[in-house]
């Protein structure tokens, strides 16, 4: 099993690896001169030269990617191009701003699914479950925004319960926060949760379709019981991959979440960088969301293996 | 649970239709046909004042420039199906090619594509295709490209699979030790066989894309304005909602019923695949 796991870990450094290089090269090698189009058309010679300098741009490709790895290990993702400031300093408290947008969200859904989840597979075909399938369909199929400025008009505009605007500042108090987040949060949890039900929902029938669950049932132990001690077990490593599966997508989905919200977090920023062709910002930003969604796929793929007790014992 | 289905079935076909989402979807698409022939207005005209509501000249207002909303809604049907309909199209050529290739050849070829694809994999599309767009800024074509060969990556992994099955029935073996060269088994033997599992795909792919589409047009990093398209109205009537207008939500809406409508195509025609 340790063997299993380390195989486990290396493919995902090495997974990071590559990531880091295709992020490197798509922004580099693609056609197009960084430099002129950082300054424009009204750009001079002069001017050209000493951003192209500054950027070493007249090195080797390869040189230039070690470089900018050995900076990155370090924490050093160089200067963002549009404001001069440190990429670290303006990207850290983003993505922490996201993360917190991310846990909350997480720390509402999962449970929310696996309750919801656990419901429908105990009885299906019942009322609950017919309504909540259906939810999933429109939960799936609508884009994020639409969830979004739904509950905005709804809660923040017709009732004016809640701002629509998830503006954060320094003045705020805990409680003034949360309020500011509930939309964000609640819009990142229905468009994650249908996923995760399903899945639970899924996997919980799969393994109540087995032999020995019958047999519990005929010893007449309560269908509680029997989902609860005897299906759930073995349905829990399905359900975690999806689980972490999804926290990714937490993670990533969050970008447009963020844009509707007004919300200071890394996808906004990212959103920003593109804009303005910022690609050292756009660099650390799109290798910050690619390494959280191949962590959070590691964690999963690791918890999944101790889960299951037939990988525990080879 | 028959015992509840069955009245509903019984209740007439035309209502069972109408819920198949196909009606919807043939909608969709026809108004995205003929939009110039449809739409009440000029596609970028300025025919009210901002926000104006519902009314008989405009059926759903007008936008945050005083253009007729329908108008642009209609046009906008028009260009995001067909950048949506060009990228899926181009992922299953791309896909499906070096997919079923990978699975006739198999050996290391085939590990070594599957590999590096499922690396490319574990990047999440909208991050990968926001470092190409920073790079190559948001043309059409780039656009197109771009999410074509992005999502050509997921139409490998499922082309590869349903080839794989394939490939190891006994009329390919058979057609091999005819001598039949790889393209004519892929063409002939496998292709039509694998048909009906790809456009199920196919239209799930297609409206997965689209919603991408509109996402990165929401972001503002698709369809440039003038032009009209579902995603950047959301984003330029956003405003609105501030106000208790619902100008947004009518293309949110024309977003999530043909994402609806498509799922539930392919639900359809996959259970009815699945009946002997």
């Amino acid at each position: 099993m340790t063997r299993l796991i380390a195989a486990r870990v290396g493919m995902g450094l090495l997974t990071l690896l590559v990531i880091s290089a295709l992020l490197f090269f798509a922004t580099d090698l693609l056609p197009g001169d960084v430099a002129a189009a950082l300054l424009g058309p009204q750009a001079t010679p002069e001017a050209l030269a000493t951003i192209r300098a500054s950027l070493h741009l007249g090195d080797p490709a390869a040189l230039r990617y070690v470089h900018w790895l050995i900076g990155v290990v370090h924490g050093d993702f160089g200067r963002s191009i549009a404001t001069g400031r440190s990429v670290v300093t303006v990207l850290l408290p983003r993505f922490a701003n996201t993360l917190a947008l991310a846990v909350l969200a997480a720390l509402v859904s999962v449970p929310l699914a696996l309750g919801l989840g656990l419901a429908t597979a105990m009885r299906p075909g019942s009322r609950l479950d017919r309504l909540v399938s259906t939810l999933c369909l429109v939960t799936i199929s609508v884009p994020e925004f639409f969830v979004g400025y739904l509950l905005i008009l709804l809660f923040s505009v017709q009732l004016g319960w809640l701002p629509s605007l998830a503006v954060l500042n320094g003045g705020m108090s805990f409680a003034q926060r949360l309020g500011a987040v509930t939309l964000p949060v609640i819009t990142l949890v229905l468009v994650v949760l249908a996923h995760m039900l399903r899945m639970t929902r899924a996997a919980l029938l799969g393994c109540l379709a087995a032999p020995y669950i019958e047999t519990a049932l005929l010893k007449g132990l309560r269908r509680r019981t029997v989902v609860l001690r005897h299906a759930l077990p073995n349905a829990a490593a399905p359900i975690i991959a999806v689980i972490a599966l999804n926290l990714g997508y937490l993670v990533v989905g969050v970008v447009v979440v963020e844009v509707v919200f007004v919300y200071p977090g890394a996808g906004q920023l990212m959103v920003d960088a593109v804009g303005k062709r910022d690609l050292p910002l756009v660099q650390a930003c799109g290798l910050a969301f690619a390494a959280t969604y191949v962590l959070l796929n590691l964690i999963a793929d690791i918890v999944a293996i101790l889960v299951n007790p037939r990988l525990r014992a080879s | 649970m028959s015992a509840t289905r069955q009245p509903s079935m019984e209740r007439g076909g035309w209502l069972r239709f109408a819920a198949s989402g196909a009606p919807l979807v043939a909608l969709i698409l026809a108004v995205a046909v003929f939009a110039p022939w449809v739409a009440p207005y000029g596609e970028a005209q300025f025919v009210g004042g901002v926000w104006d509501p519902p009314n008989l000249a405009h059926w759903l207002g007008t936008d945050n420039l005083g253009r007729d909303m329908l108008t642009r809604l209609i046009f906008g049907a028009r260009n995001t199906v067909t950048l949506a309909a060009l990228a899926t199209a181009l992922a299953f050529g791309i896909g499906v090619t070096v997919g079923f290739f990978a699975a006739a050849i198999g050996g290391w070829i085939d590990a070594l594509v599957s590999r590096a694809i499922e690396i490319l994999l574990s990047i999440p599309v909208l991050i990968s295709a926001l470092m190409v767009l920073s790079v190559l800024g948001n043309s059409l074509p780039v656009l197109i490209a771009t999410i074509g060969l992005l999502e050509a990556t997921r139409v490998y992994t499922i082309a590869r699979a349903v080839a794989r099955s394939i490939v190891v029935r006994e009329f390919v073996a058979a057609a091999r030790l005819r001598g039949e060269g790889l393209v004519w088994v892929l063409l002939r033997e496998i292709l039509p066989n694998a048909l009906a599992p790809l456009a199920a795909e196919a239209a799930l792919r297609f409206s997965f894309i689209f919603l991408f589409i509109a996402s990165l047009s929401f972001l503002g990093l698709g369809i440039q304005p003038p032009a009209a398209d579902w995603g950047s109205m959301v984003r330029e009537n956003a405003q609105a909602i501030n106000f208790g207008l619902p100008a947004p939500l009518y293309p949110a809406t024309a977003i999530a019923l043909l994402t609806i409508g498509v799922n539930r195509v392919v639900d359809r025609y996959l259970a009815a695949e699945a009946r002997p």
